[in-house]
């Protein structure tokens, strides 16, 4: 027969639930508050840049699900110029092999996550989307924007104040 | 020196404290129905803010926020989802018994609604606030749900909720005995069965006073609540609802709101025996007894939302091995104390008896054992 106080763990039990109920709130209230995406995001979107690519459509190749359309004609420059650069975000499945086979790095992801369209055709991002500037890069297998970036965990950034 | 009625009667001259009321166009029958449907309609509003008020208060507990999306603080959140429950298809499975599977959720309401005839919300303000039986009343209209928990189970023709209610059941009727045990060492000391009475008596609430009495009733309240941690036959993270599984809409409906109104009947119960019911400073009465009545469910939800859920077997080795006999040795001490001090206990008695309490319960734990299985780690 042990001479235990009952309860004790009981007790210290409510205690801790009552310290959580003190912390911040890990809720994210999506319209009033973003999500403060990783910027090494694999996801999304892509994001073209016309200046580097050459039109060698080594992305179109490395394409899983064959989902980039690329058409080229030659330049005056010894050169392709590039007419359609196109890829449906409804099929992509965000691999990131495009990214990774560019050899000129031209290619990258985004980090924008509000994607959602009401018509799938919609969801054809073309040349002029993927290279508009207000694009955010990622820096997924990008080294060298990689190492400008601070160090970072999946924060909210809070736009607004929390609605009660 | 006990001064039980001798006759039971409710008649106005006998169940009116005030004598405004007799005043009134049509006696008591005016006071009787304005009361009845100022009553109901108390309830489900009080019951509708519980709703609000557990989900609200569930969300720190969990680092969220709860419901806050409709209307200011979320407050209409219950209406949107009794509209939602309202609209949604009702299934009756094909074999089931038509009748009894009908009548579970209407009956399970009904002794919630009796309950608050007897409670006075504030001193002389309620349907029959000074009923001469009232807590007998009380504990013979609230073991009447059990019936409704059984009938939901046997009429729904489906094992699981067969099971569930005969657990149900078990736990139900094994927790009213040291609920109501408990209660009985509060009459010794109010010698009145009345509710208000024993709202008047309370210079010390009971729960210092009484706090073996409060502790009881308190563990009673909770399995007779279903909650946790007594909630392992409706277990809303692992078994789906317990014996209203084959229950879909508004029936649905009357079995959550069944819930929630019994655990208002019991907050209720609570502040009025062991919290002192409306007594308080500087606020209006009626409002400290909604304060308290939401403080004890808070307490509960607060329990909710950290303790894990018992076993079957040490659920019912805990109500008879442990609160029955704990109940039996407190009715013995509170009648000796009443007899030593027959005028009224005084306010002293409170820190003997919390000693006798923590005295009592280290005993009681230290002796209660499990047959089999891991034992209970207090």
């Amino acid at each position: 027969m042990s001479l235990k106080v009952p309860g004790i763990g009981l007790a210290k039990g409510l205690g801790v639930s009552i310290r959580h109920a003190t912390r911040k709130r890990i809720t994210e209230q999506y319209p009033e508050e973003r999500l403060n995406v990783s910027r090494r995001t694999r996801a999304q979107e892509l994001v073209w840049d016309p200046q580097r690519c050459t039109g060698c459509a080594t992305c179109a190749k490395a394409c899983p699900q064959g989902n980039i359309k690329i058409v080229t004609s030659v330049g005056t420059d010894n050169n392709y110029v590039v007419e359609k650069f196109e890829s449906d975000e409804g099929r992509c499945m965000f691999c990131g092999l495009c990214v990774e086979a560019c050899p000129y790095e031209a290619l990258f992801f985004g980090r924008s996550y509000e994607r959602a369209k009401y018509r799938r055709a919609d969801l054809v991002a073309s040349k002029e989307d993927m290279s508009s500037p207000e694009k955010e890069k990622s820096a997924y297998y990008r080294p060298e924007l990689h190492e400008g970036l601070p160090e970072q965990t999946l924060l909210i950034y809070r736009k607004h104040k929390r609605p009660l | 020196m006990y001064n039980l009625p001798e006759v039971v009667t409710m008649t106005a001259h006998n169940v009116l404290d005030k004598p405004v009321a007799l005043d009134w166009p049509g006696n008591f029958w005016a006071h009787w129905g304005i009361y009845t449907v100022g009553i109901v309609l108390v309830v489900l509003l009080v019951v509708m803010g519980f709703i609000w008020f557990e989900r609200r208060l569930l969300g720190p507990f969990q680092l969220r926020i709860g419901p806050n999306r409709c209307g200011p603080f979320g407050l209409l959140q219950p209406v949107a989802d009794a509209v939602k429950v309202l609209l949604k298809e009702d299934i009756v499975p094909v074999l089931a018994d038509k009748v009894v599977h009908f009548l579970a959720p209407i009956i399970v309401f009904v002794p919630v609604l009796l309950i608050f005839a007897v409670i006075p919300f504030q001193d002389g303000v309620g349907l029959i606030p000074d009923f001469n039986v009232g807590i007998l009343f009380i504990i013979a209209v609230g073991s009447f749900e059990t019936v409704a928990v059984f009938m939901a189970g046997y009429g729904s023709n489906n094992k699981y909720a067969l099971i569930s209610a005969m657990r149900g059941v078990a736990q139900m009727l094994s927790y009213e005995i040291p609920m109501v045990l408990a209660v009985v060492a509060v009459l010794l000391v109010t010698q009145s069965l009345s509710m208000q009475e024993i709202v008047r008596q309370q210079t010390v609430p009971f729960i210092l006073l009484l706090p073996m009495s409060f502790l009881l009733y308190f563990i009673g309240a909770l399995a007779e609540l279903q909650r946790t941690p007594f909630d392992l036959l409706e277990a809303d993270s692992e078994i789906v609802a317990g014996y209203h599984i084959e229950y879909s809409g508004m029936k649905f409906a009357m079995f959550y709101l069944g819930e929630y109104g019994s655990a208002f009947a019991i907050s209720a119960i609570i502040t009025t025996v062991f919290l002192s019911g409306w007594k308080g400073p500087f606020l209006p009465p009626f409002l400290w007894f909604f304060i308290k009545a939401f403080a004890v469910f808070a307490l509960i939800i607060w329990i909710r939302s950290t303790w894990p859920r018992v076993r079957i077997d040490q659920l019912m080795a805990f109500a008879w091995k442990f609160m029955l006999p704990l109940s039996l040795i407190n009715i013995v001490i509170v009648a000796i104390e009443v007899l030593v001090w027959p005028a009224g206990l005084p306010w002293g008695l409170v820190f003997l008896n919390i000693g006798i309490m923590v005295v009592l319960l280290t005993l009681w734990a230290g002796m209660f054992k499990l047959r089999g299985g891991p034992q209970i780690e207090s």
